[in-house]
């Protein structure tokens, strides 16, 4: 898998204050790539920096390899956090003059704009102002003029602010479809159960530098805790029948099934455990409990904060 | 390059289309073209005959009332207060009551009317009085109003300039003092009409939050100089529209009313003459032609090909001058309300300029006059007010010179300022953050 972007010790310092500090990622290409991290932590800085809108006190950025920032903008596509249109002018108008702004011709404009338009059947909004669309109906705009000039890449800085849950899966899909149209997608958001959903790489940046990189599926391994859910039938306590180095977690109960959370040691194969229950509980679930992404972004950030304050 | 034209193309189209432009360029024209023919308009409205009644009882006023195209004179037989009763019914405009009185010299002349009196009706019965009164106090200290008339003089001070190759030019303080000081307002008026333009442009695209997605397109400085352009570009066309406009009703009015117009001024000048002696008349033309023989060669006197290209360089560089740092002010802030603390440094040079004409007027040679039209946020209205008094070349190239610096200084300077301002929300930027920014890197 090729590297479209890369970031290698990306540093910007403003007067005060580092809001990055020697920041590398890599983005493969075709992935959907998560940047995360809490406010402030300096993620708007680096997708600035990406677009080409700031400078980078130090460091590089390569494209496809490439030190070359000319034409650059061309090849990307960024919905900023802070987004919006002219109120006064025309939907049509304004999207294609943001588009040319993006170097496409006006006729090339055109042509895509309406297959979009059609697509999100807003074909009748064409010669409306923007001040009369509702704040959802701007959203699907600009989402429009960010993926017109069908860039190699493209940064989402939380797309799905704004929409409601229908649009929010249209928009969801229409991601999903650019990746597997070869689109690359930088996708920054607090929302971490859509970060589940559609991300298979992500970074994690605290306090100005990046503290987690790497794919989600390699993330979740290296921060799994061993432990399984068994959903079962049975009247025995359960916690007799775990020894020898299982640690029961949790128990709860619903009904007639039992749930049970139950931490295994790193070398034990989860099998011993099934084994050690089967004669005693009638087992209808047996799953293993993989770290939400949720669950890895505070650790991280919270352990973060102890390292950078020890006392 | 091609994405500025886009930019400059949007911002002069959406301004252009607005209904504001639109209404102010018809308007404009309008109100100006109005000074010029409502004043002839309304005499033309007031040129039916008007007759007024006289009840003179000192008898000397009465003969020297003579009927003009507009006024009919009216001996009255009654007394002053059937005179009054019957006003309307008598169809008559005014009555003028001359009482009695001890010293042949009224005092209480008094004009009755139904409506307000015209103005050109009350100064006609003033002068033809006055004239009367002094003709009269005059043969009562014993002169001859002969003599008086023969002494009477007009003098025309002819100020003429040397050169240092000795060249003699003749000028008009009155005409250079007009000509420079409407090129200064003209310039101001300008500067902070599109100038404050350009400030809300910023603040606009600001407030929307759609500067973000544009500086992923294009560089923040290309859409800083699109807009200062585009918004030039404007005032611009709103300008020549007006001067268009202006000039198309004032010569349409013109060449429908130029009959009726000319009649308006035989009856003026009727009006001016009717009681004064042959001679008089016909000294009183001859001065009116010598000084308007002295206007005409005072015109030729002032430099026009200087005196228009540095107008259009002055009213561009001082533009474009402002209209950065207005740019870079509209940056800075949030709101139109916010931009206060950062509008006084910016407006008090322009101010100053235009409150301190009057000084160069008078000394337009003098160290303050020579400093402030160097200086470039003060050059732009200060020269123009110098140049029709005359300014060596050395100043005009001096002046154009530190102004074309001074506005690559001020765009480099609002570019700056500009391009860290925008991106920043909901935080009160004080002096000192503005000198941060000045030295953050790119």
């Amino acid at each position: 898998m090729s590297i479209i972007l890369e970031a290698r010790e990306v540093t910007k310092q403003y007067a005060g204050h580092k809001a990055l500090d020697k920041v590398s990622i890599s983005v493969p290409e075709g992935s959907i790539f998560g940047l995360l991290g809490p406010n402030g932590a300096g993620k708007t800085t680096l997708i600035r920096i990406i677009n080409d809108i700031i400078a980078p006190d130090s460091g590089k950025l390569l494209f496809k390899g490439k030190e070359e920032t000319n034409k650059l903008v061309e090849q990307i596509g960024y919905l900023p956090e802070e987004r919006g249109l002219y109120k006064k002018m025309k939907v049509g108008e304004q999207a294609l003059y943001l588009a040319r702004l993006k170097g496409i011709s006006k006729k090339e404009a055109q042509r895509r704009l309406k297959i979009w338009f059609e697509k999100f059947e807003i074909n009748s909004w064409w010669n409306k102002k923007v001040e009369e669309l509702s704040k959802g109906m701007q959203q699907k705009i600009q989402f429009i003029v960010t993926v017109v000039h069908q860039p190699k890449l493209l940064i989402f800085d939380e797309p799905f602010s704004g929409f409601d849950p229908i649009n929010v899966n249209i928009l969801k899909d229409e991601i999903l479809r650019l990746r597997d149209d070869g689109a690359t997608i930088i996708f920054s958001t607090h929302n971490m159960a859509s970060v589940e959903e559609l991300c298979d790489h992500i970074a994690l940046i605290d306090n100005s530098k990046k503290i987690l990189e790497g794919r989600m599926k390699d993330v979740k391994n290296a921060y799994k805790t061993n432990s399984y859910e068994i959903s079962y039938k049975s009247d025995i306590d359960i916690s007799n029948i775990l020894t020898n180095g299982y640690k029961l977690l949790e128990l709860s109960e619903e009904e007639e099934i039992k749930r049970a959370k139950v931490r295994i040691n790193n070398n034990d194969n989860p099998n011993d455990l099934l084994k050690a229950l089967i004669p005693h509980i009638e087992i209808h679930s047996f799953n293993e409990i993989l770290p939400s992404m949720n669950e890895i972004f505070i650790r991280k950030v919270e352990e973060n904060k102890t390292i950078n304050q020890p006392y | 390059m091609n994405k500025i034209i886009l930019i400059i193309k949007r911002e002069y189209l959406t301004r252009v289309k607005k209904k504001s432009f639109i209404i102010m360029t018809i308007l404009g024209p309008i109100l100006l073209a109005a000074l010029f023919i409502v004043p002839v308009y309304v005499a033309e409205m007031e040129g039916s005959k008007k007759v007024i009644g006289i009840i003179d009882e000192t008898g000397i006023f009465m003969p020297q009332f003579k009927n003009t195209d507009n006024m009919q004179f009216l001996k009255l037989d009654m007394d002053i207060e059937t005179a009054k009763k019957n006003i309307a019914n008598n169809d008559l405009y005014a009555v003028l009551y001359i009482p009695k009185t001890e010293l042949s010299v009224p005092q209480a002349a008094k004009l009755y009317s139904t409506g307000q009196p015209n103005i050109i009706v009350k100064g006609y019965i003033k002068s033809v009085m006055r004239k009367e009164v002094e003709a009269l106090k005059l043969r009562a200290s014993g002169v001859d109003p002969g003599i008086l008339k023969s002494i009477k003089s007009t003098i025309h001070l002819l100020t003429i300039k040397i050169n240092k190759a000795g060249e003699e030019k003749q000028s008009s303080t009155e005409l250079s003092m007009a000509v420079g000081f409407i090129g200064g307002l003209i310039i101001y008026i300008f500067i902070f009409m599109y100038g404050a333009l350009v400030m809300r442009g910023v603040i606009e695209e600001k407030v929307n939050r759609i500067v973000e997605v544009i500086v992923s397109s294009v560089k923040p400085f290309q859409l800083m100089m699109g807009k200062i352009v585009g918004v030039a570009l404007v005032g611009l066309t709103q300008f020549a529209l007006w001067v268009i406009f202006t000039m198309i009703i004032v010569s349409g009015f013109l060449s429908i009313y130029s009959t009726d117009i000319s009649k308006f001024k035989e009856s003026q000048l009727q009006m001016q003459t009717e009681n004064i002696i042959p001679t008089d008349n016909m000294q009183q033309n001859a001065d009116v032609n010598e000084s308007v023989i002295a206007v005409f060669e005072s015109i030729q006197s002032i430099n026009f090909p200087v005196m228009i290209g540095s107008f259009l360089f002055f009213f561009l560089g001082g533009y474009l001058l402002y209209a950065s740092l207005f740019a870079a002010i509209g940056a800075a802030v949030d709101s139109e309300t916010d931009t206060q603390q950062f509008m006084l440094p910016v407006t008090v040079p322009l101010i100053l300029s235009l409150a301190l004409a009057q000084v160069i007027i008078t000394n337009p040679d003098g160290p303050i006059a020579f400093w402030l039209s160097i200086i470039p946020l003060t050059s732009p209205i200060i020269m123009m007010i110098r140049i029709p008094f005359g300014v060596p070349f050395t100043d005009l190239y001096l002046s154009f010179a530190l102004l074309i610096l001074g506005f690559i200084g001020s765009t480099w300077i609002a570019a700056k300022i500009y391009r860290t301002g925008i991106l920043i929300y909901g935080k009160k930027i004080s002096y000192r953050e503005l000198w941060k920014w000045l030295k953050y890197k790119n």
